[in-house]
């Protein structure tokens, strides 16, 4: 483990800048933490966490796929892809560090998703624990440790001073790259603080969510619920949940016509929205209750099925605080409880 | 008042005039409430809620309740009687089907304003005279009422009730001094290059989540052209300046002489762009070209853009300039 | 000679069938001179022409969109250009409020009778969007390449 002043946080961006892009959570223009490139002077965000999650830097809301060009009667298709240089995300939490291993199990399965597997292989995590976690935070409820994140490097800020530790090989790369800034550093100097912030984790009101029986053995009795009409009643059908979300990963491809040609790009796509899953027959799901139910048996039941036991969630808590009506995966998940346990 | 309008509804409910209610839920903190339809008293007494941080407008659901079989009983703030009226206005309501109570209202709180004051872990909150005593994880802070009111709430153009069946407590005053279009006359005063780059600033921001149109009352069409693939737009796409221009154009165009500033869009926006003041850009323009016109406050005025005088001001106002 | 280089902005123009068609009609049988990027799209009548078709025209490549119509009080469907008047002062108000160049956007009344006045419209119109040069502040990136 090394350390260095927090005094000298700007010293340690400057000099990850000068070898490859820095990315930050800060406050920008309006106020809101959101991850921004580093410029001399950007200071970190007071806020627990971005109002965006981190995933946009592996499976950006847009991203063009490839381009084609009429000549003639030739057709002429051009991979739209650029060599993505190396960056750095400083400042991930625990959550959002999990919510890249959630997306891994979907984009890195065979067949691999070339787009997500290059920007992923190009970019290197180093999060950050959290000292003061918010009452919407739940990510205990799915084994993550806030005082305790993974990534390729983690940090933590106690005293007057950052700890940092290599967890990968990247991580261990980047942090020899940084090495005439930082001293070394015992783990236990880090022990009180994350004491400190595992005290208050227990203490949230959600510290006891339980979601046992949210599996598939459950899958037709959770599907059959009489509560989806209730709990949906209010919903809106926009894409807040699932635009905020870290772990939600389905997108559509759709076709830009630039009137000399076509751009193929793919966007984030969500369940809420009344053509999501149009086909040419027609839609399978007709109404916002299915929608809504999708939504949550996705991230609660199918996914966990099919990828032992871990689930399409991760506890930032963003959905909790961003649906305009505040129906959310926890008051869900406790509305259901009943059918399973 | 919330004890007021619980022994209300189940007054209605008993002796039959509604048979449904619809009002605001209880949620997991103090201010993560969900507007719901309570059917019983035991569904009244589980979860029914009145209180500072009951913000949702509820008149855009009362389309879909009052086609719905018997009588439902609505509590409408004066914000909510507006629209409720607009859609009256339009025929999305059936009014006969509702029972409409006016409930009064001293302005919201939310939770993400209350953030934005630096309140970290919201436990819970009460309030006390003047001030809301909010109860976090970190300990006890005191916000004044005022510091704590929703942006919309501060320019709050009436506590007075447009349409109602029945009121509970006291009516209150229009607000004729609420400086709403102040925001908006500050940006007309900008250059048009520091507007431009004030409006790209906020809307580059936005996530295409469709929450400002799936909320605002006006926005009721049965099919949005923003949802038809057909129609050539990049719907989801949040992939290039000109379609978040477009679309914050058109969704503000669609409901002007409609919107009656009721700051729903504001407030659900996750990316806290200030869409009102696109909102009110109309409304004041509709004020100055065409007479004062504040949408809901009547079900007979025809609307400002289904409507013409032989003398109106040419566009050329715009570009040229000259009496407004 | 015309300098190759000199900006050459692409005008639509939104001409209602009774009035302005045919006053760009006459413009042409009298040989009146006008920029040929001035692209003529015939609708129905100025109140046809939903916002959207402005803003459109500016993604497609529009450096100025102008809408002629019927004059006041002469629109063929009575009432049409009335409302039309309304939503362009709106629209083009908005544009304002955008930060979009607001001599970009126009609305002039031509009659059929008018192929003098179409025709001096027009050159006056790409002048002054001569002037402002290419439209950058409503473009689709996306359709330049």
């Amino acid at each position: 483990m090394k350390k260095l002043p927090v005094s000298k946080i700007q010293e340690l961006f400057a000099a990850i800048r000068a070898q490859q892009t820095l990315y930050i959570p800060t406050d920008d223009a309006s106020g809101q933490a959101r991850y921004l490139p580093w410029q001399e002077g950007m200071e970190l965000t007071h806020a627990l966490n971005t109002v965006r999650s981190a995933k946009d830097f592996f499976f950006p809301q847009t991203e063009n796929l490839v381009e084609f060009k009429l000549k003639g009667k030739e057709i002429e298709i051009i991979d739209s892809r650029t060599e993505q240089d190396d960056f750095v995300i400083f400042g991930v939490r625990a959550c959002d560090a999990r919510s890249f291993t959630i997306l891994d199990k979907v984009f890195l399965i065979d067949p691999i998703d070339t787009y997500y597997k290059n920007r992923r292989e190009h970019g290197t995590v180093v999060t950050l624990a959290c000292t003061q976690p918010e009452e919407t935070c739940f990510c205990t409820t799915f084994g993550i440790d806030p005082a305790d994140p993974e990534g390729d490097a983690a940090c933590w800020i106690a005293g007057d001073s950052l700890y940092l530790k290599a967890r990968t090989e990247k991580g261990e790369k980047l942090l020899s790259a940084l090495d005439n800034l930082l001293a070394d550093a015992d783990e236990g100097e880090i022990a009180a603080q994350q004491k400190a912030t595992r005290d208050i984790a227990q203490k949230l009101p959600f510290a006891k969510l339980n979601l046992a029986g949210f599996n598939g053995e459950n899958l037709n009795k959770l599907f059959d619920s009489k509560k989806w009409p209730e709990l949906s009643e209010a919903c809106l059908g926009c894409g807040t949940c699932t635009f905020v979300c870290p772990t939600c990963q389905c997108y559509d491809i759709r076709d830009f016509d630039t009137g000399h040609g076509v751009k193929r790009f793919r966007c984030w796509d969500s369940c809420m929205y009344s053509d999501f899953t149009l086909m040419a027959h027609g839609n399978s799901r007709n109404s916002q209750v299915e929608r809504f139910r999708q939504r949550f048996m996705h991230k609660l039941v199918y996914f966990p099925a099919n990828n032992e036991g871990e689930y399409g969630c991760v506890g930032c808590g963003r959905c909790l605080a961003k649906c305009p009506i505040s129906m959310n995966i926890v008051k869900v998940a406790k509305a259901l409880e009943g059918e399973v346990q | 008042m919330q004890e007021l309008m619980l022994a209300k509804a189940k007054e209605l409910l008993q002796n039959g005039t509604v048979n449904r209610v619809l009002g605001w839920q209880a949620g997991e903190f103090v201010y993560d409430i969900t507007p719901a339809v309570f059917e019983s008293e035991q569904d009244l007494d589980a979860g029914f809620v009145y209180n500072e941080f009951c913000g949702n407008n509820l008149s855009k659901y009362l389309i879909k309740e009052s086609r719905k079989e018997g009588k439902v009983l609505a509590f409408l703030k004066p914000c909510d009687t507006y629209s409720f009226n607009q859609l009256i206005k339009e025929h999305r309501i059936i009014r006969e089907n509702v029972y409409v109570i006016g409930v009064p209202c001293e302005g919201k709180t939310d939770g993400e304003t209350l953030k934005s004051k630096g309140v970290k872990g919201i436990l819970g909150a009460k309030s006390e005279g003047d001030e809301l005593i909010i109860d976090t994880l970190y300990g006890e802070q005191r916000l004044s009422k005022r510091d704590a009111l929703t942006a919309r709430c501060l320019t709050c153009k009436s506590k007075k009730h447009v349409v109602y069946d029945e009121l509970l407590g006291e009516e209150g005053e229009e607000v004729p001094e609420n400086h709403r279009f102040e925001e908006v006359e500050k940006l007309e005063a900008m250059t048009p290059d520091e507007r431009f780059a004030f409006w790209r600033g906020e809307l580059s921001r936005c996530i295409r989540c469709n929450a400002c149109r799936n909320v605002c009352p006006a926005c009721s069409c049965e099919k949005c052209v923003f949802d038809n693939p057909a129609s050539g737009i990049s719907q989801k796409a949040a992939a290039d300046s000109f379609e978040e221009n477009m679309f914050h154009i058109i969704r503000a165009f669609h409901v002007a002489g409609r919107c009656t500033d009721c700051g729903e869009c504001s407030r659900v926006c996750p990316q806290n762009i200030p869409l009102h003041l696109l909102n009110r850009k109309f409304i004041k323009d509709i004020d100055a070209f065409y007479g004062e016109y504040q949408a809901g406050e009547d079900t007979e005025s025809r609307a400002p853009l289904t409507n013409f005088t032989y003398d109106d001001v040419e566009p050329s106002i715009v570009y040229k300039g000259g009496k407004k | 000679m015309q300098d190759v280089n000199q900006f050459k902005p692409k005008i639509v123009a939104f001409c209602c069938n009774w009035c302005s068609y045919a006053g760009a009609d006459l413009a042409g049988t009298n040989r009146l001179q006008y920029p040929a990027d001035v692209k003529i799209i015939r609708v129905p009548c100025s109140c046809r022409v939903n916002p959207m078709f402005i803003l459109r025209a500016f993604q497609r490549g529009a450096d100025g969109v102008i809408l002629c119509g019927c004059h006041p009080g002469d629109c063929h469907y009575t009432t049409g250009n009335y409302y039309a008047r309304r939503r362009m002062t709106l629209l083009f108000s908005m544009l304002d409020y955008l930060g979009i160049e607001k001599q970009r956007t126009r609305v002039e009344w031509v009659s059929a009778a008018e192929g003098a006045k179409f025709a001096a419209t027009m050159n006056e119109f790409v002048a002054a969007v001569t002037q402002l040069g290419p439209n950058k502040r409503l473009e689709d990136l996306r359709c330049k390449n």
